[in-house]
C-alpha cells in the first residue's frame, strides 16, 4: 500500500493528519504510537509548506519482521544549509517554535534527513508496531 | 466558511473544538474569542479539546496565543480534556504548552475558573456569596 498526497495549503496538512491515521490503524499500531506517528507527519507538513514552499508525502505500509508505517515528505525548497543546527531543540528559522525537527526525531523509531541548499528536503520516517 | 462555535454561560465562555484544525479556522477562533470576551465581559474561557485526536505544535501555539490573548483581556483560560495519548505525545514532542492551565474534564476547569474570578474580584464574591455564574451551588 502506498500513497503520495500534495501539500500545498494549510487543509492538505489536515488530509495528511487523516490519511496518516487511517494508514497507522491497518497497521495495527496502538493508539500512543498513532497519536506519535500523526503528530511527527503534522509537523513535517508544516515544515514542507512553511519552509519547501510545498511538496508531497508519501504514505507507505512497511513489512519487514514488523509492520510499520513509513513516511517520505519531499521539497524542492530552499533547503538546509546547517543539519546539525536545524536539528537542535529550540532553533527555527520561521515563525515555529524549534521543535519540529529534533521533537519529531524523538516520536520516531527511525529518522533520516537529507538535504541540498537550493535542491530542496527529503525527510523519510518511520514508526514500526509493536 | 466553517467557524467553530462559542458558547457563553453567565461570565465564562466555552468552546468545544471538534473539528481538525486548519490555519483559518484557528485565526477566526482566535478574532470570535477576543471579540466576545469584550462584548459580554467575559471572565474565563474554557477550550474543551477532549474530541482533539493530535495536538500538534501549530496547534499547542495557538492555545498559547488565545491563553496570552484573553488574560492581556483579563480573563482566565483553562484548557480540558485532553486525551492521554496526547499528553504523552505533546511531551515527548517537546511541547508542554507554557502558560497554559490546563484540568481534567470540563468539571474541573469550571472550578478553576470560578475561584480564579472569585479570587480576582472579590466584590463579586459579596454580591453573590454562593451561586456561581450558571446559577449553580
Amino acid at each position: 500500500m502506498a500513497d503520495t498526497l500534495h501539500i500545498r495549503t494549510s487543509e492538505d496538512i489536515v488530509q495528511v493528519r487523516t490519511a496518516v491515521r487511517k494508514a497507522a490503524i491497518a497497521a495495527k499500531l496502538g493508539l500512543v504510537d498513532q497519536t506519535k506517528l500523526v503528530t511527527a507527519a503534522s509537523e513535517l507538513a508544516r515544515n514542507t509548506l512553511d519552509y519547501g514552499k510545498g511538496g508531497s508525502v508519501l504514505i507507505e505500509r512497511v513489512d519487514a519482521a514488523k509492520t510499520g508505517i513509513r513516511l517520505t515528505f519531499e521539497d524542492r525548497g530552499p533547503g538546509i544549509a546547517n543539519i546539525e543546527l536545524a536539528m537542535t531543540d529550540g532553533w527555527t528559522s520561521g515563525s515555529g517554535m524549534g521543535l519540529g525537527l529534533s521533537g519529531t526525531r524523538r516520536l520516531m523509531d527511525e529518522f533520516q534527513l537529507a538535504s541540498k541548499p537550493g535542491e530542496g528536503t527529503t525527510v523519510i520516517i518511520t514508526k514500526w508496531s509493536r | 466558511m466553517d467557524r467553530i462555535p462559542i458558547l457563553r454561560m453567565g461570565d465564562f465562555l466555552l468552546i468545544t473544538v471538534q473539528v481538525d484544525m486548519h490555519d483559518r479556522l484557528a485565526i477566526s477562533l482566535q478574532d470570535d474569542l477576543t471579540e466576545q470576551i469584550v462584548r459580554y465581559n467575559a471572565r474565563g474561557v474554557l477550550i474543551d479539546i477532549s474530541s482533539l485526536d493530535v495536538v500538534d505544535s501549530f496547534i499547542g501555539r495557538m492555545l498559547g496565543n488565545i491563553a496570552a490573548m484573553s488574560r492581556v483581556l483579563d480573563a482566565q483560560t483553562v484548557v480540558v480534556g485532553m486525551q492521554p495519548a496526547v499528553a504523552i505525545t505533546l511531551v515527548e514532542l517537546g511541547l508542554s504548552l507554557p502558560g497554559i492551565r490546563t484540568a481534567l474534564n470540563v468539571e474541573r476547569g469550571m472550578q478553576i475558573l470560578r475561584a480564579e474570578t472569585a479570587r480576582n474580584n472579590p466584590e463579586l464574591l459579596e454580591e453573590e456569596p454562593v451561586a456561581g455564574p450558571d446559577g449553580m451551588v
